[in-house]
């Protein structure tokens, strides 16, 4: 199916476009439409932690389908994010067993210590408060996802700063799994 | 204590690699399934174990392999359901992270009786520290030769990938899931065609939960009569509880099936009771889609036998006064805990994770989530405490999926357990709403 919109000026890193060839190898070559949800998330990671038009146009390009196919995946998931975030956006949970053990309180100390309110960026731009539903960790209420990581038992002042500390420390662009594994496929291949 | 058949190693310093599981015991149940049984065979021990659904709906996992469709020259496909989201619930994320070559065992064996050559494991998007777990675990069993061409020299050839979501409660619901490793929205299908005859690109699939899949490597390192002789009546074998909220151990937990409920929440072998020395008000004890139960109905049956951590004791009484084992997510609360607000968060929940496909779920979720919320925060009318049981049953039942009885359920068992808790609420707003107001009345706290 011919792409509807120009060709894209946005590129994947040699390393995101090696994941993405290695990923297409799992599906049947008239399947290949089943790699979309892992493309976005490389997409994400690479271009500043959101997918915008642009990006997701890309994408579309990338593996040759519609643009409506892309923009209609990437808004009905919640980790895509489709506006502009700070560099960590933080996924707060919200759900029954966190709010049993203190994730409202959790939310509203986050807000205070980063001046971001849920669904905003602080003003220095590190951080994003994103609440989400149930992440499958509660029995270490409460919880936040970063990323790759999640942050567990956050009920006490320590815990959090411990946090906020670990992720400032990460401030600078994270390297990102494809980046290693590519480093990896390269060293077999010498 | 009883018998841990799933995580008897899981302390074991680096257990995660091939090499440590496999010095463990692992990976002679793909060698006895590969070298001297027959697919059928395994599908006849699966059945003898009589091991259910570890997802939540507890159906008969040999039986739901027996229906595969098989027709000749069509590739079928095994698809295990690792996008555990259902609140409550944390074990697959658990096994997978700490066991992820139990997983990859139960897959090779279970794809070997379905007679799939490719198979894949559908993992929510928000665990993709797991993925990377798990893809660095089925590159070594690829590299000892257990995955790829010809394994064991056995003639059968498997591929095994794992594909991510990307936050999507529904995608739990199996044909979502399919929808969604096709790279679609997670819409549920609607049924027939079951994916036994039509699932992943249009073929024949069956797709089981993580502990389900794992459970098959006891059932055939033990044989499916003697796994079946753990437990008590058709609940066999051994099964993950996540245990969380007001609990003073909260964890996950490998039960012979048959623990008393009482024992399991105030042992210290187990939950070891509620926190901070408080009572114990109310269980959600299957994952938050599950009737919720006031103490006094989660210790004792309504005829005053002790519950058992067990499918057929869960649900004694049905919904008037039992519940369902679920998906083991285990959630006790505690006396100061606010069932209205509860029951808004996961009105909440269901509302934000309805697809939207069809208008009852849709809809109705979204007037739940607004009727409780005024409720909750002292707007609400008596009349209101009616209109929220008469919109769940309006849900329950049509739906395409599902996730319209998840919605409906909590909402008409808080109402039908807790109604006085409901009406403090609307006969006084003010009190009700005071930051730590608890609610006092008589028959509900024990």
């Amino acid at each position: 199916m011919a792409p509807t919109t120009a060709p894209s000026k946005l590129q994947f890193s040699p390393a995101g476009q090696t994941e993405i060839k290695r990923l297409l190898t799992h599906y049947p070559a008239d399947r290949s439409k089943s790699v979309l949800l892992p493309v976005l998330h490389i997409a994400q990671a690479e271009f500043g932690g959101w997918v915008s038009p642009e990006v997701q146009d890309l994408v579309a390009e990338t593996l040759g389908i519609r643009p409506i196919e892309v923009y209609e995946v990437a808004t009905f998931y919640t980790m895509y994010n489709l506006k502009p975030v700070g560099k960590h956006v933080l996924e707060i949970c919200r759900t029954g067993p966190c709010m049993l053990r203190g994730s409202d309180e959790l939310t509203a100390n986050l807000e205070r210590i980063t001046g971001a309110k849920v669904g905003e960026t602080s003003p220095d731009g590190n951080f994003t408060l994103k609440e989400v539903e149930c992440l499958a960790a509660c029995g270490f209420a409460p919880v936040v996802q970063v990323r790759e990581q999640y942050y567990e038992s956050l009920d006490t002042t320590e815990a959090v700063d411990a946090m906020l500390n670990d992720l400032r420390a990460q401030i600078h662009r994270p390297i990102l799994p494809w980046e290693m594994l590519g480093e990896v496929h390269s060293q077999q291949q010498q | 204590m009883g018998r841990k058949l799933l995580t008897e190693h899981v302390n074991v310093e680096g257990i995660e690699t091939f090499e440590v599981y496999r010095k463990h015991g692992g990976y002679r149940a793909v060698e006895k399934a590969l070298k001297t049984m027959t697919p059928d065979e395994v599908v006849d021990e699966v059945k003898k174990s009589g091991l259910r659904g570890r997802g939540g709906a507890g159906f008969p996992t040999g039986l739901k392999w027996s229906f595969l469709a098989k027709p000749e020259g069509v590739p079928r496909y095994l698809v295990c359901n690792a996008d555990e989201s259902e609140p409550g619930t944390f074990k697959d994320r658990y096994l997978m992270s700490k066991l992820p070559h139990l997983l990859i065992e139960g897959m090779i064996a279970g794809s070997y009786a379905l007679g799939a050559r490719t198979s894949y494991i559908y993992i929510r998007g928000e665990l993709l520290y797991v993925l990377r777990i798990l893809e660095k675990a089925i590159a070594e069993a690829y590299a000892a030769g257990f995955l790829g061409e010809n394994i064991l020299g056995s003639g059968y050839s498997l591929d095994l990938h794992v594909h991510p979501g990307a936050g999507a409660y529904i995608c739990g619901e199996e044909t979502a899931l399919l929808e969604s490793l096709e790279g679609k929205r997670g819409n549920p299908r609607n049924k027939p065609p079951f994916p036994a005859v039509q699932g992943l690109y249009a073929r024949p699939t069956v797709v089981n939960n993580v502990e389900s899949i794992a459970s098959v490597v006891p059932i055939l390192n033990e044989g499916g009569d003697e796994y079946a002789k753990l437990g008590v009546g058709k609940s066999t074998g051994t099964k993950l509880f996540s245990a969380c909220g007001h609990l003073n151990k909260p964890g996950i937990y490998e039960l012979e099936l048959g623990v008393p409920v009482e024992e399991f929440i105030y042992s210290d072998e187990y939950c070891g009771g509620i926190w901070k020395g408080r009572e114990l008000k109310a269980v959600v004890a299957g994952g938050s889609s599950v009737p919720i139960l006031p103490k006094e109905l989660i210790l004792k049956t309504a005829a005053g036998e002790n519950r058992l951590m067990t499918y057929e004791s869960l649900s004694d009484g049905g919904f008037v006064t039992g519940t369902m084992l679920g998906s083991g997510g285990f959630i006790a609360m505690d006396e100061t805990t606010c069932i209205v607000k509860n029951t808004w968060n996961f009105s909440r929940f269901y509302h934000h994770e309805s697809c939207g496909q069809c208008s009852p779920c849709r809809e109705g979720t979204g007037w739940l989530e607004k009727v409780l919320h005024r409720l909750e925060h002292g707007h609400g009318s008596m009349h209101d405490i009616d209109l929220v049981v008469s919109v769940a049953k309006q849900i329950e039942g049509n739906t395409i999926c599902p996730l319209g009885e998840a919605a409906a359920w909590p909402v008409a068992a808080a109402v039908r357990h807790f109604r006085d808790e409901f009406e403090w609420h609307v006969k006084h707003p003010r009190e009700a709403t005071q930051p730590g107001a608890v609610y006092q009345g008589a028959g509900v706290l024990a």
